[in-house]
């Protein structure tokens, strides 16, 4: 049995874990993919406190090396539910269960998907959630960018320094994000912003080779395109935890501005939690709080 | 066994001719999650004799990617007898690739 289980090693999770070590408790981080969470795929961070730029990579390496010169022990497991026995918790996973007396569940978020048939086969092939990753592959080609918040926008700006020509697609006529980044994109030659209307057919053999958009109006249009950036939003990780937790609307963990939630001695932490700014310093802000109750509730345990 | 690098020189005759099941890991030092990828990929290959582990640089060898429709990295591939049997794209954990090796 340990003191404390954390479900998630990204930014939030791996700082929880400093915190917990520090107040001696012995803690298992239970991780479904590898270290870090999403902020591996950013080569650029620019505003996390002290460090004036640093890489995704080099932030996680960092921060998940410091956990592991305090004693903190990782297993590389997917967790797929959590059991309440009281006193103490079962954290289930397709291969084993680990006990504990308190678990943080700092499972952050995912992308969205578009929701359009063929889109996981063709994903890697063509279809992409990170514009930043996979761009370059798109070097003078055609590609094609869905969404309409600042991540959309963003990637459409990103990719027309680098493609031949960036369809940007949003189902709205307008759009949620910043105004100086669309009128921005509204000057770029290469760039054709497609309102109302959504990707309704992936067009691709082994490769993506076009897409087929459709209008409110049911107009539909082909566009011979190699990349699809989906930037649709993110959807919080706590579908396993539904029973345990409580969700909003969105999906993302109701909790108090100390991470507790329903369940006493179950905690969240990080972009999974129900928060307006979701960045760096707000998820390993999470993990300090999130542990520091998990450290309070277990010596208020008499077990 | 250790990690082989992969060009298009030896891609033939290391992948393609193998006798055993190829892993290929399609890479690049920029890419995050590769990097974190690399120790998993790299255990993987110490540890089985069946199946052969070749590491290939996407900005070394984009012919190489573009062959094989890699466009999102990292992407793991396994070869059986010189034919694609599976595909993995973004990071996994260790289990999740050795059923990718083991399933196909
Ligand atoms: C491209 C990109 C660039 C960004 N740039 C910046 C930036 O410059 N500055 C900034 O402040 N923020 C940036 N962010 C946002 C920042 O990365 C996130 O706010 C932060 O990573 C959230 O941390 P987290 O620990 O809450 O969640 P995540 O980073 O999402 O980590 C969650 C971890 O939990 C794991 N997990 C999920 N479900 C399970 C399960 N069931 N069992 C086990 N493990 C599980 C996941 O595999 C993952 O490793 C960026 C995000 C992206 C995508």
């Amino acid at each position: 049995m340990y003191d404390i289980i954390i479900i998630g090693a990204g930014p939030a999770g791996l700082t929880a874990a400093i915190y917990a070590r520090r107040a001696a408790k012995s803690t298992l981080v239970i991780e479904a993919k590898g270290f870090g969470g999403q902020i591996i795929k950013t080569p650029d961070i620019e505003n996390y406190p002290v460090e004036q730029h640093i890489s995704g990579l080099d932030f996680a390496t960092k921060l998940y090396n410091q956990t592991v010169a305090l004693g903190a022990e990782f297993i590389f497991e997917k967790a797929t539910s959590i059991k309440d026995n009281g006193k103490t918790k079962t954290v289930v996973t397709p291969k084993s269960e680990y006990e504990a007396k308190a678990v943080i569940i700092a499972t952050g978020s995912e992308s969205r998907l578009l929701g359009v048939e063929g889109e996981a086969e063709f994903t890697g092939r063509g279809v992409s959630y990170c514009a930043t990753c996979d761009g370059l592959f798109f070097r003078n080609k055609a590609v094609a960018v869905v969404g309409g918040g600042n991540t959309a926008l963003e990637d459409a700006l990103y990719m027309a320094d680098i493609a031949e020509k960036v369809y940007l697609i949003h189902r709205r006529d307008e759009f949620r994000g910043e105004e100086t980044t669309v009128s921005r994109l509204k000057e770029r030659e290469n760039v054709e912003i497609i309102y109302n209307s959504t990707v309704t057919k992936l067009i691709a053999d082994k490769r993506l080779r076009g897409i087929e958009v459709t209008d409110k109006q049911g107009n539909t249009r082909e566009l011979e395109i190699r990349g699809l950036f989906v930037a649709v939003g993110r959807i919080p990780e706590n579908k396993n935890f539904g029973d345990i937790i409580e969700l909003d609307a969105s999906g993302y963990a109701v909790s108090s501005e100390n991470c507790l939630t329903k369940t006493n001695g179950v905690f969240v932490a990080g972009d999974n939690r129900g928060k307006e700014v979701r960045q760096l310093v707000t998820a390993t802000a999470d993990g300090a709080v999130a542990a520091t109750q998990a450290v309070r509730y277990i010596s208020n345990l008499n077990i | 066994m250790a990690v082989i690098t992969g060009t298009a020189d030896n891609f033939d005759t290391e992948v393609l001719q193998s006798d055993i099941p190829v892993l290929v890991d399609f890479n690049a030092d920029w890419c995050g999650p590769c990097q974190i990828l690399k120790p998993t990929i790299e255990e993987i290959a110490e540890e089985n004799k069946s199946v052969k582990i070749v590491s290939v640089n996407i900005d070394d060898e984009e012919d190489l990617s573009d062959e094989y429709d890699v466009f999102s990295i990292p992407c793991l591939v396994l070869f059986r007898n010189g034919e694609e049997a599976g595909r993995s794209v973004g990071l996994k954990n260790k289990d999740e690739i050795l059923d990718l090796i083991g399933g196909n």
